[in-house]
């Protein structure tokens, strides 16, 4: 298989790798943005426990 | 009904189910898309029409594919949760949501990369892609609705409405090059009978269509424990899984 | 004493028609709304005959679609404001009924209105007086079509502060496939074909809306007030 012939796509490649490369980023945002999420929600959480807490006290 | 059933309605059930299913899928997942793009890309032989261009197939079916079937999914956990009222249901819709809009945007942006070789245009109005860009809009504009009232649980009723209501787009996307003179390829592996896709480059599609749905199945599960928090803050389970 | 549907129907319907002609400047400004974007676009673009010839359809559908969506947040708002909805909602009567009589009261001075004026405008974008059956058909069913739609959108925004833009862009994506239609039966008709495939298909669409949005609008209305 040829290296160079690889990269070029036939000629498509500025069509082609966008596309590849645009779908990789979407699935690492994807992955990344679920777990800020979570993250945040974490956090929210527990300032809403110790706040809930400290009212009591 | 089996009692894992039941057991789905219960927040602190599903967060920690989800928790361990999601490294699960997306190992799957990444096994495959990797297997399906590398041999996809590399291996399998070009187009004798289309040149290497087709390659863009490989990720722009299974992103269209996940766009449309992310909605369903979206529609239907929202029908869930407007009928039964059941609060994990809505977080299921919310966390489907941001997930398709981006396979949706996916689908638009190497659609149109595809088109320009192929088409000689970056974009034309045939009813397939204007209908997957009002499916954009309609993501858009459920997500929007969520965020827009004080009141978060109503907004989450309002959302599924909206999911459901537009949930008639999703026939019309996949119908539309059946029943109107599309610019768009018809259908040609989601049909009855043998795909019109050659074997050589059935197999990676095949992968990576699985993968992407893995994929799908494993950020649902990373963003379902975010919203499953977010809605169940102050309930006494969420002190034991908040503590560090 | 119970009243029956009907007759509930029949008086909320009188009611709105009522209270809508006693303020006629609301009535007419979207009229004149409609008159005044259909002008931007020769005024903005050319003049010239072809091109008008050409974006004529287009143009009126994307002002027509402009203009009814324009009175679309009031089909609820004022009812909200000074509490008759939850009156209406308490009242015992069919919550799906009052809708339908609200929305129906909503078209009559609002999307009727467009299609009687629509002639006017037709003139200005030099539509030919032949296709103006057609046209008015089409807009006819069309804004029926997007009156259901926007009651939709109005159940689910009415008890939001920015509710008007956040209708347009639910309502708007909904409306797509009906500005298709509608625009292309125009334009069939001004170049003298059958416009009888969008008509049916637009048709269809009005019936569909008209049998499956009330029981999204009322859904969306208890979302809103329960």
């Amino acid at each position: 298989m040829n290296v160079t012939g690889f990269w070029a796509m036939g000629g498509y490649a500025r069509y082609v790798w966008p596309c590849v490369a645009l779908a990789l980023g979407i699935l690492v945002w994807n992955i990344w943005s679920a777990r800020r999420h979570h993250a945040r929600a974490l956090a929210s959480a527990a300032r809403a426990i110790a706040m809930a807490g400290s009212e009591r006290a | 009904m089996p009692t894992w059933f039941y057991r789905l309605a219960s927040p602190p059930y599903v967060y920690r189910v989800a928790a361990r299913f999601a490294p699960w899928l997306l190992a799957g997942a990444g096994l495959l898309i990797v297997y399906g793009l590398v041999d996809g890309l590399a291996f399998t032989p070009p187009d004798y029409q289309q040149g290497d261009a087709f390659r863009i197939i490989y990720v722009h079916v299974p992103a269209s594919a996940l766009s449309v079937m992310a909605y369903t999914f979206m529609a239907v956990a929202a029908a869930i949760g407007l009928i039964w009222r059941i609060k994990v249901a809505f977080a299921v819709a919310a966390a489907a949501a941001p997930i398709g809009a981006s396979f949706t945007l996916l689908t638009l942006v190497t659609g149109s990369l595809w088109g320009r070789p192929m088409w000689g245009t970056y974009w034309a109005w045939d009813p397939r892609l204007t209908s997957e860009l009002i499916l954009l809009f309609l993501y858009f504009g459920v997500m929007s609705l969520r965020v827009a009232f004080e009141d978060p649980s109503r907004g989450d009723r309002a959302a599924a409405l909206l999911a459901v209501v537009g949930v008639v787009n999703v026939p019309i996307i996949h119908f539309s090059v059946v029943w109107w003179n599309s610019l768009h390829q018809g259908a040609t592996i989601l049909k009855l009978g043998t795909p019109a896709i050659d074997a050589s480059m059935r197999w990676p599609l095949y992968a990576s269509l699985l993968g992407f749905m893995l994929f799908f199945g494993g950020v649902l599960c990373l963003r379902l424990r975010g919203e499953v928090l977010q809605r169940e803050r102050l309930a006494t389970w969420v002190r034991e899984a908040v503590r560090p | 004493m119970s009243v029956g549907l009907w007759r509930a129907m029949g008086l909320v319907l009188r009611r709105d028609l009522a209270l809508s002609l006693r303020r006629p400047e609301q009535l007419v400004q979207p009229l004149v709304f409609f008159l005044i974007v259909t002008t931007l676009f020769p005024l903005s673009l050319s003049p010239e005959s072809s091109l008008l010839r050409q974006m004529a359809p287009g143009v009126l559908w994307v002002s027509a679609l402009l203009a009814a969506l324009l009175s679309m947040d009031g089909l609820f708002r004022g009812d909200a404001e000074d509490g008759t909805l939850e009156q209406l909602l308490l009242s015992g009567q069919s919550l799906g009924g009052i809708v339908i009589a609200k929305t129906f009261a909503h078209w009559l001075v609002s999307g009727a209105a467009l299609v009687l004026v629509s002639p006017l405008v037709a003139m200005a974008l030099e539509i030919p007086v032949a296709a103006f059956p057609v046209m008015m058909l089409s807009l006819g069913l069309g804004t029926l079509t997007l009156s259901w739609l926007g009651a939709i959108g109005a159940g689910l925004t009415v008890g939001l502060r920015r509710g008007s833009v956040l209708l347009s862009l639910i309502v708007l994506p909904l409306a797509m496939p009906l500005l298709i239609f509608g625009a292309n039966a125009t334009d069939r008709a001004i170049g003298g074909e059958t416009a009888a495939g969008a008509l049916y298909f637009l048709g269809s669409l009005c019936l569909l809306t008209t049998t499956l949005a009330p029981l999204a609008a009322t859904a969306a209305l208890r979302i809103t007030l329960e």
